[in-house]
């Protein structure tokens, strides 16, 4: 039980003459659920899948609890929800819940999970004519029924509704709590936010930064406002103690970086008073992810 | 709300469990498709009550039951185990289908023999009714029933191996269209209902190494003759079936 539920040591990944995954290595820790958290194109669903054993890597190591992804007692291990599709258009909801089950020795009921899941009332609809959300939950279901150890979780909420978002969120947070580990891509950065211990950030193949949440975004506060735009800010700088930071990013939402405090605040309301300029939204607050990534890649996460 | 344990508690089923599991629910899957019973029992049984009924066709001496019957067993065959198979698996390649089962205990070995134990299973279906509708039609089958089944299941050995080769590597429309095209021809020109002496001499010996017109031929021999085991369909059939499971493994794309 000592190796990691996940160790990638210099993965490389090429399709054709492109390269997806770029020498990217991170561990995902046993009970703890992690993040890897990109833009579209990053290379997580290819890192992942070299993780389930669909895709073979061109170069460097993965393990996963321990061992090669494509030995075959890994399958009754992990369980896997694909990005899309996956099960057969004209089979049943609770039908494929069920046979799915059935290659496991000690699943879950798959009435209760169809319940925990939203899915009771559509039991007997085949898959195609289930919205984007249901199949996206139906597939979730059928990663979890096999009461796996490791669960990868391709983009587990893409095009859910915020109600269906949050089952989904509530259920990563039980199988935490059961201590199952969790490996789910998404580019939402909330999401990783909210539900990793662990987040790997990654672009152009290549992790470009980890830690937990609050590690990633830090201690740092931010202040933020908005006001028209084109605010000459070098005056508010003058007034701001050294090491402050002050930009408008975009157009009309200002940021004001530095020892955000009940002087900074005065100084930056006065000056606005001196401007003769309302700030609308005024607060104070922590990085986003968001942040995190722009500053690191220069490109926006979406 | 419901609780789940969701403390792991990971393990593979049995085996046979899991296959019986897949096989149950392929054979659901095709007995709940309307294009694939048309293709499975419709159409076998219009053939056989139509051109039994009606003197359409020259079939030689004897009823035209006794022709007809092996000749529309042959083709339940072809339609389950090469059409039909041919275009669900294509298919489910490309839903992703075939990949999803991957991450789950049941082996690819596993998979095969469901599909194998699926597609029996329809053809034990189809036979009965094709059966009882010939004896029902006045045919009197001859010789020997074991005879009949070493063809059929090597019939459903070659059909399986070049469906699931068309499967593997064709695009899923390519593969629905190209099945059906084969069906439509085979059906013509294997024995199937026209007899394979009303075409031309010389191309008769391509007719005859046609894996149809080997089930369509050893059957009759068997059924309507009285023939004991007919070496040269077996020998074609299991030719067929050697080089194109052979080729399945080495060319299918699981994706």
């Amino acid at each position: 039980m000592d190796s990691p539920a996940v160790e990638i040591v210099d993965l490389v990944k090429r399709y054709g003459g492109t390269t997806a995954v770029d020498g990217l290595s991170f561990r995902a820790g046993r009970g703890a659920v992690t993040a890897v958290l990109g833009p579209n194109g990053a290379g997580k669903t290819s890192t992942v899948e070299i993780c389930e054993g669909f895709r073979k890597a061109d170069g460097g190591t993965v393990k996963v609890l321990g061992l090669a992804p494509a030995r075959p007692e890994l399958r009754a291990r992990v369980g896997v929800m694909l990005q899309a599709g996956g099960v057969p258009p004209a089979m049943r909801c609770a039908e494929w819940l069920r046979l799915v089950s059935r290659f496991y020795a000690r699943p879950l009921d798959a009435g209760a999970l169809l319940e925990r899941l939203g899915l009771t009332g559509h039991a007997r609809t085949p898959y195609r004519r289930l919205s984007g959300g249901q199949q996206q939950r139906l597939s979730l279901a059928a990663a979890v029924i096999g009461r796996p150890e490791l669960v990868f979780l391709d983009e587990p909420t893409a095009g859910l509704d915020p109600q269906a978002r949050h089952a989904c969120w509530d259920l990563v947070g039980e199988l935490r709590a059961a201590g199952v580990s969790v490996v789910l891509t998404t580019h939402h950065m909330d999401e990783a936010e909210r539900l990793a211990d662990h987040v790997v950030i990654i672009d152009r193949g290549r992790v470009v930064s980890e830690g937990s949440p609050a590690s990633l975004t830090g201690a740092e506060r931010q202040l933020r406002f908005r006001a028209r735009p084109g605010l000459a800010l070098e005056e508010l700088l003058n007034a701001l103690p050294v090491g402050s930071a002050a930009k408008e990013s975009p157009a009309g939402h200002y940021i004001i970086e530095g020892q955000v405090g009940p002087e900074l605040l005065a100084t930056v309301t006065a000056w606005c008073a001196a401007e003769g300029v309302t700030a609308d939204d005024l607060r104070i607050e922590r990085r986003t992810l968001e942040d995190v990534f722009l500053e690191l890649t220069g490109r926006e996460l979406r | 709300m419901t609780a789940l344990d969701l403390t792991p508690a990971p393990g593979a089923a049995p085996f046979p469990r899991m296959v019986l599991a897949q096989a149950g629910a392929e054979i659901r899957a095709m007995l709940r498709n309307g294009e694939q019973l048309l293709l499975t029992l419709i159409i076998p049984v219009l053939l056989l009550t139509g051109f039994s009924l009606a003197p359409l066709i020259d079939v030689g001496a004897g009823p035209r039951v006794d022709f007809l019957t092996p000749g529309v067993l042959a083709l339940a065959v072809m339609s389950t185990a090469f059409t039909g198979q041919a275009i669900a698996t294509g298919f489910e390649r490309r839903y992703g289908v075939l990949k999803r089962l991957g991450a789950t205990p049941l082996t690819r070995g596993g998979l095969m023999m469901a599909k194998t134990a699926a597609v029996v299973g329809v053809e034990v279906i189809q036979a009965a009714v094709i059966v009882a509708v010939g004896l029902a039609l006045g045919w009197r089958p001859q010789g020997s029933f074991l005879s009949a089944a070493v063809l059929i299941v090597l019939g459903t050995a070659a059909f399986s191996g070049l469906g699931l080769l068309m499967a593997g590597t064709l695009r899923a429309e390519a593969t629905l269209a190209g099945a059906n095209l084969v069906y439509l021809v085979l059906l013509g020109a294997g024995g199937v209902v026209f007899p394979l002496t009303k075409f031309p001499e010389s191309v008769r010996p391509v007719l005859e190494a046609l894996p149809i017109s080997a089930l369509t031929g050893g059957l009759r021999a068997v059924l309507a003759e009285g023939a004991a085991l007919p070496l040269v369909p077996v020998a074609v059939l299991a030719a067929w079936a050697v080089l194109s499971l052979a080729l399945v493994s080495r060319t299918f794309r699981w994706e």
